[in-house]
């Protein structure tokens, strides 16, 4: 089993969810984040007055797949997500352990 | 008509004189007008400008401006009427300040009479005039000051700063017997607050974070309400100040909202070409930079004048807080000086070009009177000179009495709100 953690831009989240939705692919968690990356912070300039933006808003989706189903929910993610310009966002994948369903106690692919 | 408005000036200039009292008859229309204006001009300072200049602080600190304003007219309130409508008012000394003779209005009844109005009545005019004033002031230092030292400062300013300079244009002082022309505050009360919350603001020091830190008005929605209700008071403010009901009172009503709607459209349009968004905050500030503008000159110009004035205010004003201000890096947190400061010079200057004789006999140089402009220039400087120094000497004095200026730099970061007044502006979630 793998989890995924996307970070994307926030206007995408209703495409990805879309397409993930697409390939059969249910249930996600998603979380309002700020942060930066290469795109780093910049000046802004509000009546007169500058100031730095640092942080920038993203939204956090994270979803756990079968290890088979990997490499086509990426895919899925990274091209719904995409605009082509500057702070489009990363995907991280990481291999997960365990999966419980509190309501009956399953676990493992059975509880994703 | 433009006699009338002459006899009003003699005895405008004449009113410390007791004898100047009873001379005259009650009109019951000037003096039904100014009540309503003296009402009118009020709202300005606790609803108008409280809301106004609240919706621009943070959402930290929204009360403590509310509460800053509040208290500047309570304390105006009661000043005005013990030691500051004499020192404005009373009897001459040398051009420079009334006497103390009618300390608690002392000498004057129920049957005194200023122009056609009751003596009463103006001296409650006069004092919503020092309660905006002093309030205006504290558009360039909110988010960060003491507030104590702000109601030491404020006592200590109507007194020795707002007072002196009232005398000097409307007391029958020198500025009014060397003929300046200011129909109803430019130097009186937007150069003299706009540069006095410079002072204060360069003293104070910029807000923790300025510069760096984004500082969003917590409410742009009550700022625009705030700026409408000022643009009603207005109408009393300069309308009103012809002391009268009458065809001057109209003129200057006319001047008024010509020119607040021409500065906010020409704000509206500066911003729009040059920073791609028409801001609901510049078409209101629009709006207050034009009524600054024409204030001195409302009785004076015409309506090709208020145009004008209006629409070089909105650029001027525009040009002020957006550019000016970043490039000489103070922090006048909400443009009391860039708004109140600059655009006044300007309407102070513009009434020495525009004064039209057919208003209310004044000339200014396009009506062949070049002289005037000199005049103006020189009420101008003599304003930013005493009330720059006089200023400076005010808020030392509260720094020394109040042991320092400046919040707490934990209680900034926290907000005035909770800190000092234990209270939040909005309970949300």
């Amino acid at each position: 089993m793998k989890k995924i953690e996307a970070i994307i831009k926030p206007f995408k989240l209703d495409d990805v969810k879309q397409a993930l939705n697409d390939i059969g692919l249910q249930g996600m968690t998603v979380t309002e984040v700020k942060g930066y990356g290469r795109q780093k912070g910049h000046k802004e300039i509000y009546r007169g007055a500058e100031y730095m933006v640092d942080f920038i808003p993203k939204i956090k989706i994270e979803i756990v797949v079968p290890a088979d189903r990997l490499n086509e929910t990426l895919e899925t993610i990274r091209k719904s997500a995409s605009t082509g310009k500057i702070g489009d966002g990363k995907i991280f994948v990481m291999s997960l352990e365990e999966v419980i369903r509190v309501r009956t106690g399953e676990t493992g692919v059975e509880a994703i | 008509m433009i006699r009338k408005w002459l006899a009003m000036a003699a005895g405008l200039v004449l009113l410390p004189g007791a004898s100047a009292w009873g001379a005259d008859a009650i009109n019951s229309g000037d003096t039904s007008w100014v009540i309503v204006s003296t009402a009118l001009v009020m709202m300005m300072t606790p609803a108008g400008l409280a809301l106004f200049y609240s919706g621009m602080s943070r959402y930290k600190n929204l009360l403590n401006t509310f509460a800053m304003t509040l208290v500047a007219y309570c304390l105006a309130s009661v000043i005005w009427v013990v030691w500051g409508y004499t020192l404005a008012f009373g009897p001459d000394h040398g051009g420079i300040i009334g006497g103390m003779n009618h300390l608690f209005l002392n000498g004057m009844d129920v049957n005194s009479v200023t122009g056609t109005i009751p003596t009463y009545v103006f001296v409650l005019f006069q004092l919503t005039f020092a309660g905006i004033t002093v309030a205006l002031v504290l558009g360039s230092i909110v988010d960060r000051m003491k507030f104590s030292s702000w109601i030491v400062f404020a006592a200590l300013w109507i007194t020795f700063i707002y007072c002196p300079v009232a005398h000097w244009v409307w007391g029958g002082g020198w500025m009014a017997k060397m003929g300046a022309l200011d129909f109803a505050g430019g130097n009186v009360v937007h150069i003299n607050a706009g540069v006095a919350g410079l002072m204060l603001a360069l003293v104070l020091g910029k807000r923790k974070g300025y510069g760096r830190e984004a500082m969003f008005p917590s409410s742009v929605a009550l700022s625009a309400l705030g700026a409408a209700l000022l643009w009603f008071g207005w109408f009393g403010f300069n309308a009103g100040s012809a002391l009268a009901a009458n065809g001057v009172a109209g003129s200057a009503f006319l001047a008024t909202n010509t020119s607040a709607a021409m500065a906010a459209l020409a704000w509206m349009g500066a911003e729009w070409f040059i920073a791609k968004h028409p801001t609901v905050l510049g078409l209101a500030s629009g709006v207050v930079a034009g009524l600054v503008a024409i204030t001195p000159a409302a009785g004076f110009v015409n309506l090709q004048a208020s145009l004008i004035i209006g629409l070089v205010a909105g650029v001027l004003g525009y040009f002020s807080v957006s550019k000016l201000k970043l490039k000489m890096g103070y922090d006048d947190s909400l443009d009391a000086f860039g708004v109140h400061g600059l655009c006044g010079i300007w309407g102070a200057l513009a009434t020495g070009l525009f004064a039209s004789p057919a208003i209310s006999g004044a000339s200014g140089f396009f009506y062949g009177n070049p002289k005037q402009v000199g005049i103006q220039l020189v009420s101008i400087a003599a304003t930013i000179a005493f009330t720059a120094v006089g200023t400076l000497m005010v808020v030392y004095i509260t720094k020394w009495v109040t042991g320092g200026l400046r919040v707490p730099v934990e209680q900034e970061v926290e907000g005035l709100d909770s800190a000092v007044h234990g209270e939040r502006a909005f309970e949300i979630g």
